[in-house]
């Protein structure tokens, strides 16, 4: 599904990412975890081609193609979704008409008719109820005056409706309560599923209890220092990420 | 002060010949306003740019073309149609003059008085003359003095006390024939307590004419006035458009523009509060190839108590310029006032502009107050959140901007005409499918 060899990336002159190998399979979760400032969301961020990144090394091959060589709308409609750590607000843009509008740009790019008002309708309802969300959600603008946590389900929400292949979780469960860690958590893994992957990033160990990765990996100075089964990020909530550091020089 | 002493002399021609026909020529109080009006103008010309609030707008087209009232035209305005709201009760103005075949004067509920002036000022001449004239005068600019001495109809509305319309009143100002001036003067009086919801629509349907409409409204206590302002001149068209306001304690006034059309548009809106007197002006306003659209706003807190609320927002692309002067004076005695203003605008290319202008000025000490303004394009990570969800930059762009103006639709409560903005809305964004 996902190779990404060698890669190595920075802004203006700073190197962010240096020499990063990770290979996902279909149906395959991985947990990227790592101390602040060591990359994960730079990482996130490039697969997801936001611009401001110059990728100075290395490949990123995605079902075969190169994705550093797609602007990000088609990487999107090839089935990369980013959920954003930070999900921005966007008054007078309803979630409905969002939903509708992404949903349509990745059919017409297969070359599939738009859904009929009715068939949307129904899909999108069901999927609110499956993130225990209100109706009402869906003709607000999108996240606007959302607290953290309905920003995070939302994210979700579009996850669950435009089913991509690839799902990149950045620091989902980042200013999440004990209940809505619970519902975002089984929001993902009721997307779980042979043919589409996960890459979680992470800060702490806490989202990994809700879903069980495959592998987890230790994210440190722009490398990738270790990485092992869920165990590792067990280790690590108990051991902190200084042991591991000496390992990234 | 050649060029508008030259214009001010074509028009003083002209008006030798069109006085005669104009309403309530036979009465005398009117003729010596009419009078006032047209000898400030001769003295002025049209307001320009070295006077501050017009710093910012050249009326120079009114001098390139000769504006007359077209009195005897045929009234037929068939295109007027599709913007009347089903739910509203619509009164038109043809080329400036009333159109009794398109409006509905029946069944007005009890309290409610509507006539065209033409007619007030046969059945009611003591109205007009305790009334016109004292929301606005012709010291504020030549611009009244020209509708002062111009006006060749209008609209006279009366609630009285505790009465209210039954449903919006829709204003239609629409003009046909080229080269028309179309200059009506409309006073509202509201009762204590009485209410009314008016949307003021402009249309046109030939290229070059010059509307020149003045509003005079006077909210006794807890009279509370909504009204909208929906400006969809036609392509080539200028416009001065000002309401102005007397507003008596606990009064409120709630303002919905939307600038859309014309070459030139100029916007006055200036209002008095009294005690704990509230308005809310809200507008936005979208240019494209060589509009200039101009809003000049003024509140005046006089009395304590008073709340003022201002948002004016502005899509400006190709060579448009947008003007937004917004002032607000609190006096001395005008304690425990309580205003925001903000203006914030999008240019969308190069060439636009935008020249915005807030203005403060408190004479009181214990207010709260405050004021904002941006400039700028649109934000990178909302275009980028939307590419990420699949949306090329171009369709992005365009559904932020759409956004940023369909923001002020959504404020309406009125859903027909909500309706009818986002259709005038879409007709800017053909790519939004909503």
């Amino acid at each position: 599904m996902l190779s990404i060899k060698d890669l190595h990336v920075s802004i203006g002159d700073k190197a962010i990412i240096k020499g990063l190998n990770l290979e996902i399979q279909a149906g395959q979760v991985h947990a990227i975890m790592g101390p602040n400032g060591a990359g994960k969301s730079t990482l996130s961020h490039v697969l997801s081609g936001k611009p401001g990144y110059n990728v100075t090394g290395g490949s990123v091959t995605y079902m075969g193609r190169d994705l550093l060589a797609m602007p990000a709308e088609i990487r999107a409609r090839e089935g990369v979704f980013l959920a954003f750590q930070y999900p921005v607000e966007i008054p007078g843009v309803s979630n409905i008409y969002l939903l509708k509008a992404a949903l349509n740009a990745g059919r017409n790019h297969h070359g599939l008719p738009e859904l009929d008002a009715m068939d949307f309708l129904t899909l999108v309802k069901d999927k609110v109820k499956l993130l225990q969300m209100d109706e009402k959600f869906l003709y607000r603008a999108v996240n606007e005056g959302f607290s953290g946590g309905e920003k995070k389900r939302n994210e979700i929400l579009q996850a669950a409706i435009l089913e991509p292949k690839l799902c990149i979780l950045d620091e989902t469960d980042s200013g999440l309560d004990i209940d809505a860690l619970r519902i975002v958590s089984d929001g993902v893994n009721s997307l779980r599923s042979a043919q589409r992957s996960f890459l979680m990033i992470t800060h702490y160990q806490r989202l990994l209890d809700y879903v069980v990765p495959d592998e987890v990996h230790v994210l440190a100075d722009g490398r990738i220092v270790k990485s092992g089964g869920p165990e590792l990020a067990l280790e690590l909530e108990d051991k902190g990420y200084n042991w591991l550091e000496g390992q990234a020089a | 002060m050649m060029a508008a002493v030259q214009t001010a002399d074509t028009y003083a021609a002209d008006y030798e010949s069109i006085a005669g026909q104009l309403p309530g020529f036979d009465q005398l109080w009117l003729q010596a306003f009419r009078h006032n009006g047209l000898q400030v103008f001769n003295q002025h010309g049209f307001p320009n740019t070295r006077e501050e609030e017009w710093r910012y707008t050249n009326l120079a087209i009114l001098n390139k073309f000769r504006f007359v009232p077209k009195l005897t035209a045929k009234p037929s305005a068939g295109f007027a149609d599709a913007y009347c709201l089903p739910h509203a009760r619509s009164l038109m103005f043809i080329n400036g003059v009333f159109s009794q075949a398109h409006s509905d004067l029946s069944g007005l509920p009890t309290g409610v008085k509507l006539l065209p002036l033409h007619q007030a000022l046969q059945q009611n001449p003591g109205l007009l003359q305790s009334y016109l004239g004292k929301a606005v005068d012709d010291g504020l600019h030549s611009l009244i003095a020209f509708n002062n001495a111009w006006f060749t109809d209008g609209l006279v509305v009366e609630i009285a006390e505790n009465c209210q319309l039954d449903k919006p009143l829709q204003i239609l100002h629409v003009v046909t024939e080229t080269e028309a001036l179309a200059a009506t003067r409309n006073i509202l009086v509201l009762g204590k307590n009485a209410k009314a919801e008016i949307i003021e629509t402009f249309l046109g349907s030939t290229p070059n004419y010059f509307t020149a409409v003045v509003n005079e409204c006077f909210l006794d206590n807890h009279a509370e006035l909504t009204w909208h302002k929906i400006q969809l001149e036609a392509e080539n068209a200028a416009h001065f458009g000002g309401t102005y306001l007397k507003q008596a304690d606990n009064s409120r006034f709630t303002h919905h523009q939307f600038s859309l059309g014309g070459l030139l548009a100029r916007n006055d809106i200036h209002t008095d509060l009294q005690t704990a007197a509230e308005c809310f002006l809200y507008g936005v306003y979208l240019g494209e190839n060589r509009q200039h659209l101009d809003h000049h706003t003024r509140i005046n807190h006089l009395k304590p108590q008073g709340k003022s609320r201002e948002y004016y927002k502005g899509v400006l692309g190709g060579r448009a310029r947008g003007v937004f002067q917004g002032r607000v004076i609190v006096s001395e005695q005008a304690q425990q006032t309580d205003s925001e203003m903000q203006n914030r605008n999008l240019l969308l290319s190069v060439d636009a502009e935008v020249d915005t202008k807030p203005q403060l000025e408190i004479y009181a000490d214990d207010v709260k107050c405050s004021h904002g303004v941006t400039v700028g394009q649109l934000e990178e990570k909302s275009v980028f959140y939307l590419q990420s969800r699949g949306l090329d930059e171009v369709s992005a762009k365009n559904v932020l901007t759409f956004a940023f103006a369909n923001e002020m639709v959504e404020k309406l409560e009125n859903p027909q005409l909500k309706a009818l903005l986002l259709q005038q809305l879409l007709i800017r964004f053909p790519t939004i499918k909503l």
